[in-house]
């Protein structure tokens, strides 16, 4: 009994996990400068959601949310945008309802070149 | 003193002005178009931040248009204003008044929320603006849906046809934040089973009490804030109204069914705003307001000389600061006529 009541410790929480802070002089800027290069409009998001809310993708999957991945952008977390970035179909809703007129669609298009090249160690 | 003022618009900026020119002892004519003065604040019910009833404040307008100097014209709409040797010519129908400067003070309208089509208004009959609820307030309060119930979940909408390229009016309108946040005070005190979602992108609290006004709707009455624009909104067979938002703060779209949905419509250059401009050949700025010749150290001035501008005309303003703006103009057209005159 006393033994069962003690924690396992892969539950416990506390072991060595990698670092979650968003390491914002070690990230990889370069996919946000090569944005703000190829489609300006992008820097305009004020993070309203309205583009997520209207998002087939965002309603339908997990972790997939367009504002976010501008806010990872911005913040040079590529891995993380990586991960979600291929659930974009290209609807174009997102660009609709923005109240800021950001070129959603052409961004995402921008952010998909970008990862390839840095994938490909080509310069951006 | 024989100067005569003519103002166009008998709003706030326009009846306040007239009021202090007229203490003064100026000859004063103030056109309306409509068939009373008070202008906007004739649909209001109760004001920010104190809830006073606007009644008070369009009483107080009245009471300081009188005399043997003031000459109200109601109904009026202005053809044409002229310069004679120094000062100018107005015409209005048949009739012409001469005048040795003129002040605009045409105000505002509220953006015509049909434009933002996805939000269904004109469409639905359960979503409303915020004008259309302040009227239902003031004839008593009671909040039914066209059906007759009684709405359990009302959803507000900030920045309709504000902050919004979209529909080309980038700019903030300034009062619809703490307008909605009263809106959604009044309704759950009418209506204190109902749940009420303020859905907003940024709360911009900017008067000294404002921040109260936000505070007291989340301590006293229970109002909910969503950070998030609703994107769009659609009817459900039973007519209430399902809206789609992204909860940003949760990082989840999030939908929710609302039996009555209030657009935080926002402010846009008054028609009578655009054609007195045009009129007179005064300067617009890119959004289609008058604009003043100095940004900050005179806004009351324009291009025109002897052309002043005071109130909504210039900028979205609170009642309170319109006040302040028609008593500066005031003192800017009592300079010019008592030393700056044409010809003199």
């Amino acid at each position: 009994m006393f033994q069962e009541s003690k924690p396992k410790i892969p539950e416990w929480g506390y072991g060595i996990n990698k670092d979650r802070q968003i390491d914002f002089d070690r990230n990889d800027r370069r996919l946000a400068e090569y944005i703000r290069k190829y489609e300006p409009s992008y820097k305009l998001c004020i993070s309203c959601g309205a583009c997520t809310a209207t998002c087939t993708t965002a309603n339908l999957t997990d972790f997939y949310n367009i504002r976010r991945l501008n806010v990872f952008l911005m913040r040079g977390e590529i891995d993380e945008i990586n991960k979600h970035i291929d659930k974009c179909m290209f609807c174009g809703k997102c660009e609709l309802v923005c109240p800021r007129g950001v070129n959603t669609r052409k961004v995402i298009l921008i952010m998909k070149e970008g990862i390839k090249k840095i994938k490909q160690n080509e310069q951006l | 003193m024989n100067k005569y003022v003519f103002i166009v618009g008998g709003g706030v900026a326009g009846a306040e002005a007239a009021s202090q020119l007229l203490k003064l002892g100026f000859n004063v004519t103030l056109a309306e178009k409509e068939s009373q003065v008070g202008g906007k604040l004739n649909q209001w019910d109760r004001l920010f931040p104190s809830k006073r009833k606007s009644t008070e404040v369009a009483r107080f307008l009245a009471e300081g248009l009188s005399g043997n100097n003031f000459r109200l014209l109601l109904n009026t709409d202005i053809l044409n204003i002229e310069r004679t040797n120094g000062g100018f010519s107005i015409s209005s129908g048949t009739a012409k008044f001469q005048a040795d400067a003129v002040l605009i003070a045409t105000g505002y309208d509220v953006f015509d929320a049909r434009i933002k089509e996805e939000y269904g208004y004109g469409i639905y009959e359960n979503v409303i603006t915020s004008v259309e609820l302040e009227a239902r307030f003031k004839e008593g309060g009671k909040i039914f849906t066209p059906k007759g119930q009684e709405p359990k979940r009302i959803g507000f909408v900030h920045c309709v046809g504000s902050r919004d390229e979209k529909v080309g009016n980038h700019y903030c309108s300034q009062v619809c934040c703490v307008t909605a946040v009263k809106q959604a005070m009044e309704v759950k005190e009418v209506l204190p089973r109902s749940e009420v979602f303020c859905f907003y992108m940024d709360l911009r609290m900017f008067g000294l009490q404002f921040e109260d006004l936000y505070r007291e709707a989340q301590e006293k009455w229970g109002v909910n804030f969503i950070r998030g624009r609703v994107s769009e909104a659609a009817e459900n067979i039973d007519g209430s109204i399902l809206i789609k938002v992204e909860d940003t703060l949760a990082g989840r779209p999030l939908k929710m069914k609302v039996d009555l949905l209030v657009l935080m419509v926002g402010f846009v250059p008054s028609a009578g705003t655009q054609n007195i401009g045009k009129i007179l050949n005064l300067e617009f700025t890119p959004e289609k307001f008058l604009k003043p010749s100095d940004e900050h150290i005179d806004t009351y001035s324009t291009n025109q000389k002897g052309v002043f501008i005071a109130g909504t005309c210039k900028a979205p303003k609170t009642i309170t600061d319109t006040f302040a703006d028609a008593r500066a103009a005031v003192l800017k057209i009592k300079q010019y006529l008592e030393e700056d005159v044409p010809g003199k």
